[in-house]
């Protein structure tokens, strides 16, 4: 008898307890429900951190399971964020300006509107016209639409022409590297329409919801985020396990055995870069109304590589572990970073931890990719010990 | 006879007398000229002093320029240097010193218009002047403001000018000068026929002011020396304020106009017989405005229709300001064979450029391509090693004060701090993930970041200096357009050693046959006695020494920072990625192809070079799909795949 998902999987039921439980704790303890152990810009770190979890299992999905070692994921979840925040922006800005000309004498043209909308979004850059892509920023419903299909689409392209050509390994690795930097390259310029250097900003203030503090809004955000993990995390698991998984990971094992097994490997590769570009795209989009900023330079490639970073520390091939790796390595990255963490004093040197956070994080990668192959996630083998 | 004699000599008597009128007399002629002058009235003392050919006149218009003419009292000029508050005066034609209290004169200050009068004047004195120096001036200050007036001095004084370059210098400024000034059409013309082969940027200068325009419009068909007729469609809007501005169209009105005129005319919660509220609507504002212009309240509506045939029923051109058309119809096919020769020029500036970029890419890349090919292994750390030879080069200039010398210091010292760096990091990291591609790019970005890190802590976040040596510094001009610095060409020339001193190795040498054996089948190189385990640590520490050399080289151009490396890694694995692995050659393509195409999307948008990057990478994905393993790629089975 076969069993049921749930059955092969019980890491998933312990994943979702774990991270239910948590849930509410921290919704208890935030500021919104009155008891306020936990402020909420630490709220907002936890909110952007399970955020990160969730591109992180993407990562593992495409990299730990079918071994495509993409450097250039965190560009989907940067295009999510910039998606959003187009409707974001926009929204709050018409909310802003437009009883502002209501008030004046003569009311103004839809055209009147528009322009100002456009001259308060870009004359920081200099220009006051709409650019072609904000074409439907003012509808909530095809922003999200957006958020979706275009990391979908820019994902199914790139890949149909990389898989296409067997290209595979270091050379794949590098042009999505390639892709990312390009990417934010374009978006750093003026003419790209969404405002270059200077990004867009104020995504933490909702349209509609002005008068509701930030407290209530980064919960709500919190618990959003909370929910997209948990479900992505089962669906995921879904994914892998079953007739799918096994081929995705053959896939990962020895590509050349697959094909010749008869399976079309380019599709099962193309499928799974594409679904896990949507993830990071929602990730993205729930990521930065929480950071309330997004701007070219998130996209750079460093920042795919440190999501690597994060899955190998956590554990590849397993959901859990990527989970882990994201959610430690990033908060420690924040704490050394932001100076929490306390100065070694060596009597001839003093080691700040703002000067050798990178240090510790380059060489604990090597160690980790040496010593650890199986990053965190290996030491929960040690817990749950098959019977040989 | 003796009567014929002795009216001679009182003849000659007489007109020496009268030429003895001095320099005094002619500045009391123009006295209140020469007192208060103004750049309008100086013109004529200046042509009666220049006129009269007295030799004291040149030191005269100095020491005017230079405020040393001071007048007294009664109305006579004098030379004078303050003592205190005495003053010691010249006679200016006796020069017959006298001291007297400084407050009987008054000092001539001439404002900057008129200095530059009397210094064009002087300009015909000094061209002629003994000292060589005082010529050069006085032709640059001729290059920088060309006049009418200076031509024919300067033709004058061609003739007799002893240094060969100036006199050269001379003909052609002469040349430049009669093409704008000459009196007669056919000396012009003469004289811009000459200029066809010359690309300076002076030529072009000179034929674009022979050939400047102005706008115009009229409603016939223009008279005069038209340059072209313009399409008044290509922008609809400046073609109509032309028109407003000439009075022959009313000003366009706008929405804003429109709007402000609608505001100001509210009476009792409406205008224009419309209620404020249905104002949202563009086509009711126009129609309260229309009811506004019948009422003549506000200035009539210019719809686009109107617009539209007020333009038609125009005709806008641009004529030049230089009547004669022989004249334009020469100068514009003159400016047409420059401008020709300057396109070709600035190509060839341009693969200069390229070729200079192609070198670059090339040096940095090719410790990668060795590496990759030998061992499969991407070295992300690779920029990390670049950096690392730029800083040896940089703390070896603490050290050698001089620069050649320090070059030479560091140039090997960068090889060998690399080289070890690059032999460590392969038996401490690489070595244990043999077979794990993927592993050791990740390994290898580990070390990257530390390293960058470790070198912002040690050297700090600011740039160091890494100086060329004197002789390095400059460029080779070959005309306005083409030149190149001889740092870029230096670098070139060690891209050419180092391709040779690789290309020998490997071809040559029994380390380069092991290399290549180990290359194309580790597994059948080991069974033939060649270990690969040393070749690996040798290759790798090779690919990391030639980095550190080209981190000095690209220091001396570059700025030295920690983040160096992260600029040149991306170019390198793009060069490694197209150019093929394996394969100096194919490194070789690889680099020359990205130079080439970056200088070319730079030349065709200067403006942005972030587009030019943008492009590159999205002109290299799609390589890619036709050539996946790159321009020059390894022929037969090889056992890496």
């Amino acid at each position: 008898m076969q069993k049921t998902f749930i059955a092969q999987n019980p890491s998933v039921l312990w994943f979702l307890a774990t991270l239910g439980l948590f849930t509410c704790i921290v919704a208890l303890m935030s500021e919104a429900t009155g008891v306020d152990l936990i402020s909420t810009s630490f709220l907002k770190t936890l909110g952007k951190t399970l955020c990160l979890c969730l591109i992180a299992i993407a990562m593992d999905v495409v990299w730990g399971y079918c071994g495509i070692l993409s450097l250039g994921h965190f560009a989907f979840f940067g295009i999510g964020g910039y998606a959003i925040g187009m409707w974001l922006m926009y929204a709050r800005t018409e909310a802003i300006v437009v009883p502002n000309l209501m008030a004046q004498t003569i009311p103004p043209t839809p055209q009147e509107i528009s322009d100002a909308i456009g001259n308060q979004i870009f004359g920081v850059v200099g220009s006051s016209e709409f650019p072609m892509i904000w074409t439907f920023a003012d509808n909530l419903l095809v922003q999200m639409l957006m958020v979706v299909l275009v990391p979908g689409f820019l994902a199914l392209i790139f890949g149909w022409l990389a898989f296409r050509s067997r290209v595979t390994g270091v050379y794949l690795s590098i042009l999505t590297q390639a892709m990312t930097l390009a990417l934010s390259l374009y978006l750093f310029q003026n003419d790209s329409g969404l405002r270059g250097n200077n990004g867009l900003s104020g995504l933490q203030n909702i349209p509609g919801f002005e008068g509701a503090p930030q407290a209530t809004i980064s919960l709500v955000f919190f618990v959003a985020s909370a929910f997209a993990l948990a479900f992505s995390y089962v669906f995921f698991a879904w994914v892998v396990s079953g007739k799918m998984g096994s081929v995705v990971k053959g896939i990962r094992d020895n590509e050349a055995r697959v094909r010749f097994l008869g399976y079309h490997v380019e599709s099962y590769k193309l499928f799974i870069f594409t679904i896990t570009a949507i993830v990071s795209g929602i990730a993205g989009a729930l990521y930065y109304p929480q950071a309330g900023i997004i701007n070219p330079g998130e996209i750079a490639p460093i920042a795919s590589i440190y999501l690597a970073v994060w899955v190998a520390i956590g554990g590849r091939g397993r959901l859990y572990g990527a989970v882990i790796g994201a959610a430690f390595v990033s908060l420690l990255s924040s704490w050394f970073t932001g100076g929490g963490a306390p100065d070694i004093n060596l009597g001839f040197y003093t080691v700040q931890w703002t000067d050798w956070w990178l240090v510790l994080l380059g060489v604990s990668f090597v160690a980790v990719t040496l010593f650890f192959p199986k990053g965190i996630g290996g030491l929960f083998d040690y817990l749950v010990r098959k019977p040989s | 006879m003796r009567h014929v004699f002795l009216v001679l000599a009182l003849w000659l008597s007489t007109l020496a007398a009268a030429q003895a009128e001095g320099l005094q007399d002619i500045l009391q002629k123009h006295a209140a000229e020469v007192a208060k002058p103004s750049r309008k009235n100086v013109g004529v003392v200046l042509d009666a002093l220049v006129s009269s050919g007295l030799p004291k006149v040149p030191l005269f218009l100095e020491h005017w320029s230079d405020k040393n003419i001071w007048q007294r009292a009664d109305g006579v000029f004098f030379f004078a240097k303050v003592n205190g508050s005495q003053l010691s005066f010249t006679d200016l034609d006796s020069d017959k010193v006298a001291i007297a209290p400084k407050s009987g004169f008054k000092q001539l200050k001439p404002n900057g218009g008129v200095r530059r009068a009397i210094g064009t004047s002087l300009v015909q004195f000094q061209l002629s002047d003994p000292n060589l120096e005082r010529r050069e001036n006085a032709v640059a200050s001729i290059a920088r403001r060309p006049e009418a007036a200076q031509l024919a001095p300067l033709l004058a004084s061609v003739a007799g000018e002893t240094d060969a370059r100036l006199k050269a210098r001379k003909a052609q400024l002469a040349n430049f000068l009669s093409a704008r000034f000459a009196k007669r059409p056919k000396d012009r013309i003469a004289a811009i026929k000459s200029m066809t082969k010359d690309t300076s940027v002076e030529a072009r200068s000179t034929l674009n002011q022979i050939l400047a325009v102005e706008p115009g419009v009229s409603s016939e068909q223009p008279i005069g020396n038209i340059a072209r007729i313009l399409d008044p469609m290509k922008a609809p809007d400046a073609f109509y304020g032309q028109l407003v501005d000439a009075g022959l169209a009313n000003p366009m009105t706008p929405p804003g106009a429109i709007r402000a005129a609608l505001k100001d005319n509210v009476i009792d919660g409406r205008v224009g017989g419309f209620g404020l509220a249905q104002l949202s609507n563009p086509d009711i504002r126009k129609a309260a405005y229309l009811q506004l212009a019948t009422k003549g309240s506000v200035p009539a509506l210019v719809t686009e229709q109107t617009l539209t045939k007020a333009l038609e029923q125009h005709v806008f051109f641009e004529v030049y300001t230089e009547k004669n058309p022989e004249i334009t119809a020469a100068a514009e096919a003159a400016l047409g064979s420059v401008e020709s020769r300057v396109a070709f020029a600035q190509t060839v500036d341009l693969a200069l450029d390229g070729m200079s970029l192609a070198s670059i890419y090339f040096l940095a890349a090719i410790g990668l391509a060795i590496t990759f090919g030998v061992m499969g292994v991407i070295n992300m750390a690779h920029g990390e090693f670049i950096m690392m030879g730029a800083y040896t080069g940089y703390v070896v200039q603490l050290f050698v004060p001089d620069y050649t010398l320090s070059l030479i210091v560091a140039l090997p010292l960068a090889f060998a701090i690399t080289f070890g760096a690059g032999v460590t990091m392969e038996r401490l990291v690489i070595r244990h993930l043999y077979h794990r591609p993927l592993e050791t790019l990740l390994a290898t970005f580990g070390i990257s970041i530390a390293l960058q890190q470790l070198a912002k802590n040690i050297f700090g976040t600011q740039a160091r200096p890494l100086t060329s040596p004197g002789w390095l510094d400059g460029a080779w001009v070959i005309s306005d357009v083409i030149q190149i610095s001889y740092i870029r060409i230096a670098i070139f020339v060690m891209a050419l050693l180092f391709l040779a001193l690789i290309v020998f190795v490997l071809k040559r040498t029994r380390l380069g046959l092991e290399v290549r054996a180990v290359t194309q089948n580790p597994g059948m190189a080991a069974s033939m006695g060649i270990n690969p385990d040393r070749i690996n640590m040798l290759t790798f520490g090779l690919g990391s020494g030639i980095a550190g050399i080209a981190g000095v080289a690209i220091g001396l151009y570059a700025k030295v920072t920690s983040e160096m490396g992260a600029d040149y890694i991306v170019q390198s694995f793009m060069t490694v990625v197209v150019g093929g692995v394996g394969n100096v050659w194919g490194t070789l393509a690889g680099a020359s192809l990205i130079g080439f195409f970056q200088k070319g999307i730079e030349w065709l948008n200067p403006s942005n070079t972030l587009a030019a990057q943008t492009y590159m990478i999205l002109f290299i994905i799609l390589f890619i799909q036709f050539r996946p393993k790159g321009i020059v790629a390894l022929k037969g089975r090889v056992a890496a795949d």
